[in-house]
């Protein structure tokens, strides 16, 4: 069958993308965030997944105001990275696996969580920057990711977006349906996003160090409490854009310890100040 | 029965909530339009004729002219569509957060790289962090 056997955490700010695109990595400014990620480039190949359900967000991109799904799976077979407004970014397209994503619609939605499944559908940096950080820099023509992507996007830009309880029960509902499927598949899921920022209004460059500790510490030994914090907390601790962290209880919910299991190892845990406006958080966690 | 908005008590900030989007939801859209490079070019060449295809209010129409992202916000816009502008005027998305706070470019990096905006003070409207309104605008420039 197939399993669940790590969960990968990490910021997926678009100047991170910028800065790779541009040959920027050796900067003074953004060397230590590429520092922060040496680690995890080698141990994604080390334990390379067969498939990765890496959880994100659209900002605007596939999703106007027209359609506005709460909870979204990708099931095509592949996945054009997007024009954002400054042209796409030059990376492989996005190989996707349709079965896995196809049972696990029919399955999490049969654990009574409503997914809008998406056939087409263009990739922005929210997606392609946590690629791009934990698999390196990629021929856009040539090359490829080293696995294919379910992708599942979750709206955190109108609110209310979902809470983080819901966010963890689904990651449990995942993890199931995953369980469930009879291929011998090595899965990892990846919660992106965060951690603290704000983009918008007077209060914009909001940074809080103590919130973000404090949520990575939580994440590792007491997913539930972290499952407990209302939105207010996060908009009011990690700023307007920090409500993105409930994406990360998604892939931790996904953990064999949400349902009884042993608890998780983490093998990695970074954090930095700043990439533009956001701090960057970055975790591994296996399954013993 | 009102709704429950707990986030309305804090300073400096506008969630962007199913209200503001229906306020916003032309303006953004009218954003989105700006992801086609014809339409950048076209919104470039004659800005004014292009907003008046949309059915924007005239306050929505001058907030976009005048690059005033906070009152485009207050209007309705939110933050990731609005940033369809900056990048059509070829700005970072630093750029376009540092606009909002009054503060020079250099001065908002130079935050930023300080460890970013503390929170203490910024928390609830009426405290006196650098986000409160009688704090506005905030900058030495």
């Amino acid at each position: 069958m197939a399993r669940i056997t790590a969960s990968v955490f990490t910021s997926h700010v678009p100047a991170i993308g910028a800065a790779l695109d541009l040959g920027k990595t050796q900067e003074a400014y953004w060397q230590p965030v590429f520092q922060g990620y040496e680690f995890g480039k080698q141990w994604v190949k080390d334990n390379k997944p067969d498939v990765v359900i890496l959880v994100f967000n659209d900002h605007a991109t596939a999703f106007s105001l027209d359609m506005i799904p709460t909870f979204a799976i990708g099931t095509a077979a592949d996945y054009t990275p997007a024009d954002e407004g400054w042209g796409p970014r030059p990376v492989p397209k996005v190989v996707g696996h349709p079965a896995l994503a196809a049972h696990i619609a029919q399955s999490v939605i049969q654990q009574d969580f409503d997914l809008t499944i998406v056939n087409k559908m263009d990739v922005d940096h929210g997606l392609t920057v946590p690629l791009s950080l934990m698999c390196g820099a990629q021929d856009p023509v040539q090359g490829a990711w080293p696995f294919p992507v379910i992708p599942f996007a979750v709206n955190v830009v109108q609110y209310p977006v979902p809470s983080g309880r819901r966010c963890y029960n689904l990651g449990r509902a995942i993890r199931k349906a995953v369980e469930s499927f009879d291929e011998d598949l090595n899965v990892h899921i990846w919660g992106t996003g965060g951690m603290s920022h704000q983009l918008q209004g007077p209060r914009a460059g909001l940074i809080n160090k103590e919130f973000d500790n404090a949520f990575l510490d939580m994440l590792v030994n007491d997913p539930e409490a972290a499952a407990s914090i209302p939105h207010i907390d996060y908009v009011r601790e990690a700023g307007s854009e920090g409500i993105e962290l409930v994406m990360w209880l998604i892939a931790r919910g996904a953990m064999a310890d949400a349902d009884g299991g042993a608890k998780p190892k983490a093998v990695q845990r970074f954090y930095h100040v700043p990439a533009s406006n956001t701090a960057v958080g970055h975790l591994i966690l296996e399954n013993t | 029965m009102s709704l429950d908005k707990p986030y309305l008590d804090v300073p400096g900030t506008t969630i962007f909530d199913a209200e503001q989007s229906r306020l916003g939801y032309h303006l953004n859209q009218f954003c989105m339009s700006l992801m086609k490079a014809d339409n950048r070019a076209r919104f470039k060449a004659d800005e004014r004729a292009y907003l008046d295809e949309w059915p924007m209010t005239e306050e929505q129409k001058q907030a976009v002219l005048a690059r005033d992202l906070n009152r485009c916000i207050k209007a309705g816009g939110n933050i990731y569509f609005l940033a369809k502008i900056g990048a059509t005027d070829g700005k970072s998305f630093q750029q376009m957060a540092g606009s909002m706070t009054g503060m020079t470019e250099d001065e908002y990096r130079t935050m930023m790289v300080a460890g970013g905006r503390s929170v203490e003070g910024n928390r609830v409207i009426g405290e006196d962090g650098t986000a409160q309104a009688h704090r506005q605008p905030q900058g030495k420039h």
